[in-house]
């Protein structure tokens, strides 16, 4: 079946909302805009205002509102814009969501899911740009995920929504119009291991969310030059499934990470020194990382590019890994 | 507003019974500052001392499957609602048999079981979960209502306009409850606020409200009773502005250099446990030993709760990874591996499949 | 003296707002206290008369301490005569007590770590790095001299390898690359490196070695002194033709082409070397009744096109793999001074190269696999071994090893276990041989079996049941 990112969202929605009535949408203009990014486009007219449910400006007001109707025997499914609008809601996020079931002692869990976009390549700025899902995956108490594939798209949610605990999805604004093929009975998906979805043995490229296009692109050039890569998709960034990532830079040797996010105290700090912490009798050369330049992302087309992971980065990163110049 | 006067109450059986809450609240909490000062209790202690009116008043209208969100300054309102002294104090002492496992300390008491959601020491924070909850009761078509406590310090927060609008907006069943004690920490109202008559922010967001006696507990009573089934018969969020008093310290390590002893005497002389016990006496519906024993069975109460907290267990170390994620038993990733499942019944089991 | 604060340690009494005599109730204020924060008035939780004060004013006195005596009526109060009890002064706080002195320099963690190894004393080093910092090469100076008066001192590490500090040469290397070169046994000092900044990386150390050269276990020297060494046997088909020469592995790609046979022969001098001095060898064989093992495998054999034919190596190796499982005390490895059995049997298989010296590569899992299995993965593994091309996971796999000099005529062979493994069974020709069964002489199929075992783990006992159920297990060929 042909599809888009989008759609497989939408579908995903759709699904969840139909199987189970204590779900429902809620976030601004997720009714009658449709979705700030169209994902929810329709689905008013299908549940009605209660289940899609247009939300004020107040992010930390509907986000704490979510948290409440999780404890209250909902399953909220919560949209917020962007990452950066997150920051509003950070109290909900990390002093409620994350920390009533262990505050309580084991009595209060948090079944909610929160939906935001994130990462640059647009041009919309410092504001709407950035790619902080770092930061939620130091959060003990919390799941972030980031669905990078088609599939992803359509089968995570489902999973999130069976979770007991608060969990975070991470759509990187730039999959939303990434088209291609699922199976017709795609549906729930595991959300706690990471995929390897391409084997090679001279490195292991590990990334996640909106720069996987790109290291699958790498991986096929690397290929023509006779640096066979693998790719490994990390999918959730909390808990890191340092098993398959050990376990690939225990056959290639060398690994090279791609976040979006910035270098500094960063998800892929995190993976490189698990790799130094674990794998270190196993690497034969300095860990890789590509990140996004330490700047906010900014407006103009060619700055924002130069501040992003690319394609080139990526290969020159993996020929340095492997010897092979560049 | 009935003000307590020397004339006495009208239903003598059931004053006393606010009167004997009210004890238990105070004799708890001079019991907790006894043992912080013992350093058998750490952390931040704060407490309620002298507001005891407000919880004791609202506590008596709820019914049993109503909830609760309450601030830091929460053991009056825990103890109230039904948690045991015993499970309050072991909890202080980071026990095992606390109400949270020694998880959470004072500042943080929840109880599933009577539905007391926190114990939420960010001021404001605990007002969007009451929305929330209330959200959830309207949507499944429950007749609950859910009752938010927190301070007048919390109006100045974003979190606190937010849920009122929310609230508001979407008619949600929830009660909130302002607890005026006049100072957020140190700081008066007057000098945080450029309006200091609470009761009108909330009604600028079209939410019934009132300002009330918050050492009354008799008017405490009447107006939360009033609040209360009002929001029970699907007539939205209602407000009420309990202006009180807090005669202790902020927390321990606070000299109070923010305010005049003279102003805590003046306070004092309007104590809620007092006013009620005079009132009572000044019209002979108080015979002398009906007073002291109702002192000696709250004194046998707390103690026989020093007791139990005493005699708890440590929570083993090999457990401190536990309820940071649910418990599943076939997960190695998120959760711990123990078997136990959580206790709250709304947020596990089964969805109503809608086929 | 009540604790105001969890940070609060002690308080200094300021000012009595009561005095001896006094009536105290419950909550009275008592004292005025300076804590670190401020100055606080306290309250007592105790009802009574006031009998005396326990602290002078100024005193400064821990939380808990007493600082005065409540009792409960006047009566108890003691005499004046009698002195307050002289307050012991406060305990000094542990952080004021000398600890360990302040070295003179900096020292990173590593340099300690070194000059700890090398029994130099830091505090004693003036450094030469950036900021006074003490370096390496600071504490390998000052290490030196002292070293014939001053063995290093003593550790859980095993000392052998270490080079004395003088000829210590930081070399640039991975940290594959280090761990490969202490498990061949090689020295990177002697190896150019290839790698960013000239590092010595895994390919480097392979290629000091030759091409993924990796000795097992060759015959050794106490028995039969006519096997050379480099005449290891070959346990199947000859690989295929085009493979003969080891090819370079497409990735990463430059090293050097081209086998050294006598840089192998050094590698395996060395590891034997080690394994000879480490490893308390002891030595078993038994005579393997192969009777009904080969009757089996001809008449299977029979029904088979030539391709799919198995030999007698496959059921040798899967009957030892079997036996390996049952007994686990010959499967694992030696590490760190404790053994650490194996759960899964990864079966090195000695190969040998075509142009001089062997590798013993592993068959994973060989219990589980089916004779026809393993017959597959062998051809395919002796083909790949002898074109270089074994995965590194094959090499570092195995948990016990076989070799068999069958083929060469041998009749029997006695191994030196391959470390950190702990034992290496070999297998000798199959002969006829004059054989009494059930009381009746008769001719019968036969081998050699032997072991050599590592007795910090085992001794004869296991070890003897280990080959014993070798033979057991190839009574009955059909279920292997």
């Amino acid at each position: 079946m042909k599809t888009t990112y989008r759609e497989a969202m939408r579908a995903a929605l759709r699904d969840a909302m139909q199987r189970d009535d204590r779900v429902f949408l809620m976030g601004e203009d997720v009714g009658r805009y449709g979705g700030s990014f169209a994902v929810s486009l329709g689905l008013l007219e299908e549940f009605g205002p209660e289940r899609i449910r247009d939300t004020p400006l107040s992010e930390s007001g509907f986000v704490g509102a979510g948290i409440g109707a999780a404890l209250g025997g909902m399953r909220p499914i919560v949209e917020i814009m962007t990452v950066n609008f997150s920051l509003l809601a950070l109290d909900q996020i990390i002093n409620n969501a994350a920390t009533l079931l262990h505050m309580s002692g084991g009595q209060f869990n948090v079944p909610i899911v929160i939906r935001m976009t994130t990462g640059a390549g647009r041009q919309l700025g410092a504001q709407h740009s950035h790619s902080l899902e770092g930061w939620y995956a130091h959060i003990p108490g919390l799941r972030i995920l980031a669905p990078a594939t088609l599939a992803d798209a359509r089968g995570m949610l489902w999973t999130s929504l069976q979770d007991p605990d608060p969990v975070l999805i991470f759509e990187h604004g730039s999959l939303y119009n990434v088209a291609g093929e699922i199976d017709d009975d795609a549906g729930a998906v595991d959300i706690a291991k990471a995929a390897v979805l391409r084997h090679g043995d001279a490195l292991t490229l590990i990334t996640y969310g909106g720069t996987l296009p790109m290291v699958l692109d790498a991986a096929e050039q690397l290929a023509g030059e006779g640096i066979e890569a693998e790719v490994i998709d990390l999918r959730s960034l909390r808990p890191l499934d340092e098993h398959t990532i050990l376990d690939s830079v225990a056959r290639t040797h060398r690994a090279e990470v791609v976040d979006e996010g910035w270098r500094s105290g960063s998800i892929s700090a995190e993976i490189t020194a698990r790799i130094a912490e674990k794998a270190f009798y196993d690497l034969d050369a300095p860990v890789e990382r590509v990140c996004s330049a330490e700047v906010p992302v900014p407006y103009a087309k060619h700055l924002e590019q130069a501040a992003l992971p690319s394609v080139e980065r990526i290969m020159a990163g993996a020929r340095r890994a492997v010897g092979a110049g560049g | 507003m009935t003000g307590l006067k020397n004339q006495g109450v009208p239903d003598a059986g059931h004053a006393l019974h606010l009167l004997r809450q009210m004890l238990r609240v105070r004799r708890l909490e001079e019991k907790c500052i006894e043992l912080y000062s013992a350093a058998k209790i750490r952390g931040f202690l704060h407490v309620y001392i002298g507001e005891e009116a407000v919880a004791a008043g609202v506590m008596e209208t709820l019914a049993p499957d109503d909830a609760v969100v309450a601030t830091y300054r929460e053991h009056g309102h825990a103890l109230l609602r039904g948690v045991s002294a015993g499970a309050i104090l072991a909890e202080m002492y980071g026990h095992a048999e606390g109400c949270c496992r020694g998880r959470g300390g004072s500042m943080h008491l929840f109880d599933a079981a009577t539905r007391f959601y926190g114990g939420n020491a960010i001021v404001a924070g605990g007002l969007p979960l009451a929305v929330g909850l209330a959200l959830a009761d309207r949507m499944a078509g429950r007749q609950r209502v859910t009752v938010c406590f927190f301070g007048e310090g919390a109006v100045a927060e974003g979190e606190f306009h937010e849920s009122m609008n929310l609230a508001a907006l979407w008619q949600l069943p929830v009660l909130f409850c302002c607890e005026n004690n006049l100072y957020a920490m140190g700081t008066a109202l007057g000098r945080s606020e450029s309006q200091t008559d609470i009761a009108l922010k909330a009604a600028a967001y079209e939410i019934p409200a009132w300002a009330v006696d918050g050492m009354d507990v008799l008017a405490v009573e009447e107006a939360a009773r009033r609040a209360v089934d009002a929001v029970r018969s699907g007539g939205g969020p209602h407000f009420l502005e309990l202006r009180t008093y807090r005669f202790r310290a902020h927390s321990m390590f606070d000299p109070e250099l923010y305010r005049e002893k003279s102003e805590v005497a003046q306070w004092m002389e309007r104590d809620p446990i007092s006013l009620l016990q005079g009132a009572m006496e000044a019209a002979g519906q108080l015979p002398a030993e009906d007073w002291t024993a109702l002192q000696a069975d709250v004194e046998a109460e707390i103690s026989t709760a020093v007791g139990f907290a005493e005699n708890g267990t440590p929570e083993p170390v090999s457990e401190l990874l536990r309820f940071v994620y649910s418990d599943r038993p076939d997960d190695g990733n998120g959760g711990t591996g123990n078997a136990e499942a959580t206790g709250n019944p709304e947020a596990t089991g089964k969805g109503r499949a809608a086929g | 003296m009540p604790s105001l604060g969890a940070d609060m340690e002690h308080g200094k009494v300021v000012e009595w707002l009561v005095k001896p005599g006094d009536y105290i109730h419950k909550g009275d204020l008592v004292a005025a206290v300076d804590t670190d924060k401020t100055v606080m008035d306290i309250e007592s939780f105790q009802e009574g008369v006031l009998a005396e004060f326990l602290v002078d004013i100024g005193d400064t006195v821990d939380v808990g301490t007493p600082i005065a005596r409540i009792t409960a009526t006047p009566a108890e109060v003691p005499p004046p005569s009698k002195a307050p009890p002289p307050e012991p002064p406060p305990a000094p706080h542990p952080r004021a007590a000398g600890g360990l002195p302040e070295p003179g320099a900096k020292v990173p963690p590593p340099v300690r770590h070194l000059a700890h190894t090398l029994g130099v004393d830091v505090g004693r080093i003036s450094g030469s790095g950036p900021g006074g910092e003490v370096t390496r090469a600071d504490v390998e100076r000052a290490a030196a001299p002292s070293v014939t008066g001053a063995p290093p001192r003593k550790e859980e590490e095993q000392p052998e390898a270490r080079p004395t500090p003088a000829e210590t040469r930081r070399v640039r290397s991975s940290p594959l690359a280090r761990r490969l070169a202490a498990e061949l046994g090689v020295d990177l000092q002697g190896i150019a490196g290839t790698g960013p900044g000239g590092a010595v990386t895994e390919d480097d150390v392979l290629s000091a070695v030759p091409p993924r050269g990796q000795p097992a276990a060759p015959v050794s020297a106490e028995k039969p002194a006519e096997a050379p060494p480099s005449e290891a046997a070959e346990p199947s088909e000859p690989a295929a033709p085009e493979h003969v020469e080891p090819q370079e592995a497409p990735r990463r790609g430059r090293r050097e082409a081209g086998s050294k046979a006598e840089s192998l022969r050094q590698a395996i001098g060395a590891l034997m070397s080690r394994s000879k001095k480490d490893i308390p060898h002891y030595y078993l064989s038994t005579t393997l009744d192969l009777a009904a093992a080969m009757a089996w495998m001809q008449a299977a054999n029979q029904q088979r096109p030539v391709s799919a034919r198995l030999v007698p190596s496959a059921l040798l190796l899967k009957a030892t793999a079997l036996a390996a499982k049952e007994v686990p005390d010959m499967n694992g490895f030696f590490a760190k001074g404790a053994f650490q059995p194996s759960s899964a049997v990864h079966l090195g298989v000695a190969v040998a190269l075509r142009h001089g010296g062997l590798v013993a590569p592993a068959l994973h899992d060989a219990d589980t696999l089916t004779l026809d299995e393993l017959m597959d993965q062998l051809r395919d593994l002796v083909a790949r071994a002898r074109a270089g091309r074994l995965q590194r996971a094959e090499m570092a796999d195995p948990t016990i090893t076989v070799t068999n000099l069958g083929d060469l005529g041998v009749e029997s062979v006695y191994g030196v276990i391959y470390p950190p493994q702990v034992a290496m069974v070999g297998f000798g020709k199959v002969l006829e041989q004059p054989w009494a069964h059930n009381g009746m002489l008769g001719i019968r199929q036969a081998a050699i079996a032997t072991l050599s075992a590592d007795h910090r783990v085992s001794d004869g006992l296991r070890g003897g049941r280990f080959l014993g159920r070798i033979d057991e297990l190839l009574q009955a060929p059909d279920r292997l």
